[in-house]
């Protein structure tokens, strides 16, 4: 009940700004400043979209993506995970790769593409390269920032119960540094997605939103450019929202980190 | 080395000894501006099984980093300590520690907690739900088992802290001013829970305070120590019998006694603090 009521508050600002955005869109376009072929109108945007999600076209486009978006994001989340726990546990592997990883994270990861086009070739290898490069130093930082946050004094209490060595990270370390990692892993997925739209866009050929919105630009489609858009933007807050704002306010409610 | 020599002669089976010895015990740490400050010296004494000793002292007298020396959760630069003439080389269940802080694991129950301290110790699993439920039934905290420990008052999280503690049968209950950060009230009830669990019970029990009325209230023996760095400056019994009031009138000698030092050691502190 309560949990359907905090969402409903999440939910109605965000439809009112998007109300807000389509209501001066719409009185835009009816000035006729633009040419309509480059600012089409919202309802034919609306057309479109709906269109091109009957007959298929935007969501073979969608799953083609997000295939190439877990595969990435999850090779992220494990070398990322592993890079940060040793991270933590070896105070030399801190000082010489711990330090790059915070380069490589300066470094914006459409950056690497050119190199992963001739290392893979021009092709959706390439494009899943990026989207590890991009997400895994935010989950790298989110594990090592996870683990530093962990309050000496919950080791403690764990040691004087007993837990040593592996028990005390298995049942004491690795629970208390969760909510810091799971705010990373929110970062890391934004990232990621970020990557691999940018990588589709530059890399073409394979199907993908990001190849549906350069072939539509191509053949002057603007309708399904922005509709294009709207996809990505809707698919970026839909798993927000599901997945990682729900986990990240559970397990802080659970322990007590939010009042609500 | 010497001294280690010498306690190899004394047979570990020897039943009059001592619960917990402070041999000469010294600590220092690093500050944050990285200067080196002694907490405590030549620390040394006894404490009976069975007994209940507050070491009381001023602020920065290294009474908390005694306690830490005793769970085994630092190592002191000098000295030794021994438990059943065994010395002591890191934590361990056998000796249980009650921080200022409830320190509950925020992501258990309260229920959850407890049966975590027993899974450490070993205890099967089909036995763990009805050990933990006794201990919380001991504390007053049956009908909260389910609860998140967030939900619980400073009160009630400080006798769940307890609860663990002493579910995994420690010999010994170590305790860094636990009720230092609840209000008075809830801080007397604990006082009066913890002497009635501890006499149940017959651990021994080294409580660490900076309040006189709780030392004498709880203690049969109090150790006082010194302004920094500190030691053992006087040994006070409180042969008061049990179980005690806060108001009897045979505490308050004792209490004017122990206060009187205390306030001496506190002085030297202040008059050094601004001497500098």
């Amino acid at each position: 009940m309560s949990r359907v009521r905090s969402a409903s508050r999440q939910i109605w600002p965000r439809l009112a700004a998007i109300a807000g955005v389509v209501v001066v869109w719409e009185i835009v376009y009816r000035t006729g400043f633009f040419d309509p072929l480059v600012l089409p109108s919202p309802a034919s945007v609306w057309s479109t979209l709906v269109h091109n999600i009957a007959n298929g076209n935007l969501p073979r486009a969608t799953s083609a993506s997000l295939v190439r978006l877990l595969i990435g994001f999850a090779i992220s989340v494990g070398a990322g995970t592993a890079f940060g726990l040793l991270e933590v546990g070896s105070s030399l592997f801190e000082r010489s790769f711990g330090s790059l990883v915070i380069g490589l994270q300066s470094l914006p990861s459409i950056a690497w593409l050119p190199l992963a086009i001739l290392w893979f070739g021009l092709n959706e290898r390439a494009v899943i390269f990026v989207v590890i490069i991009g997400s895994f130093p935010a989950v790298a930082l989110a594990t090592v920032n996870g683990l530093r946050q962990v309050p000496p004094l919950l080791q403690r209490a764990g040691r004087t119960l007993g837990a040593d060595g592996w028990r005390l990270y298995r049942h004491v370390v690795l629970p208390a540094a969760i909510p810091g990692y799971v705010g990373g892993l929110q970062q890391g997925w934004a990232f990621a997605w970020r990557s691999l739209m940018a990588g589709e866009l530059i890399v073409g050929g394979a199907l993908g939103l990001g190849n549906l919105l350069n072939n539509s630009r191509q053949n002057l489609e603007t309708p399904l450019v922005i509709a294009t858009m709207v996809v990505i933007v809707v698919i970026g807050i839909a798993v927000d929202l599901a997945v990682f704002s729900t986990l990240d306010h559970r397990i802080r409610a659970r322990r007590g980190l939010i009042t609500s | 080395m010497r001294q280690a020599a010498a306690l190899r002669l004394v047979p570990l089976r020897e039943q009059a000894g001592p619960k917990l010895s402070v041999r000469g015990v010294a600590k220092s740490y690093r500050s944050a501006r990285g200067a080196v400050i002694s907490a405590c010296t030549e620390v040394t004494f006894d404490v009976e099984p069975g007994e209940f000793v507050c070491l009381l002292g001023p602020s920065g007298c290294g009474k908390s980093t005694c306690l830490g020396l005793i769970a085994g959760l630092d190592r002191p630069d000098r000295g030794g300590l021994f438990m059943d003439g065994r010395p002591i080389t890191g934590p361990g269940p056998d000796r249980a520690m009650l921080f200022q802080e409830p320190a509950l694991f925020p992501w258990m129950t309260v229920l959850g907690n407890i049966e975590f301290a027993l899974r450490m110790v070993n205890v099967p699993k089909e036995e763990r739900r009805d050990r933990a439920m006794h201990w919380l039934g001991k504390v007053h905290l049956s009908r909260f088992a389910g609860a998140q420990p967030h939900e619980l008052s400073g009160g009630m999280k400080q006798r769940a802290a307890l609860a663990r503690a002493l579910a995994c049968d420690p010999q010994i209950l170590l305790a860094d001013e636990p009720f230092a950060a609840l209000d008075a009230q809830t801080r007397e009830i604990l006082q009066h829970e913890l002497q009635r669990v501890w006499a149940e019970t017959g651990r021994t029990c080294v409580f660490v305070t900076h309040n006189v009325r709780e030392a004498a209230f709880l203690a049969d023996r109090v150790l006082l120590m010194s302004a920094p760095p500190g030691t053992v400056v006087e040994d006070r019994q409180v042969s008061v019998s049990r179980p005690r009031e806060f108001d009897d009138p045979r505490l308050a000698p004792v209490i004017a006694d122990i206060h009187g030092h205390l306030v001496k050691e506190v002085q030297a502190v202040v008059a050094r603090e601004i001497g500098e």
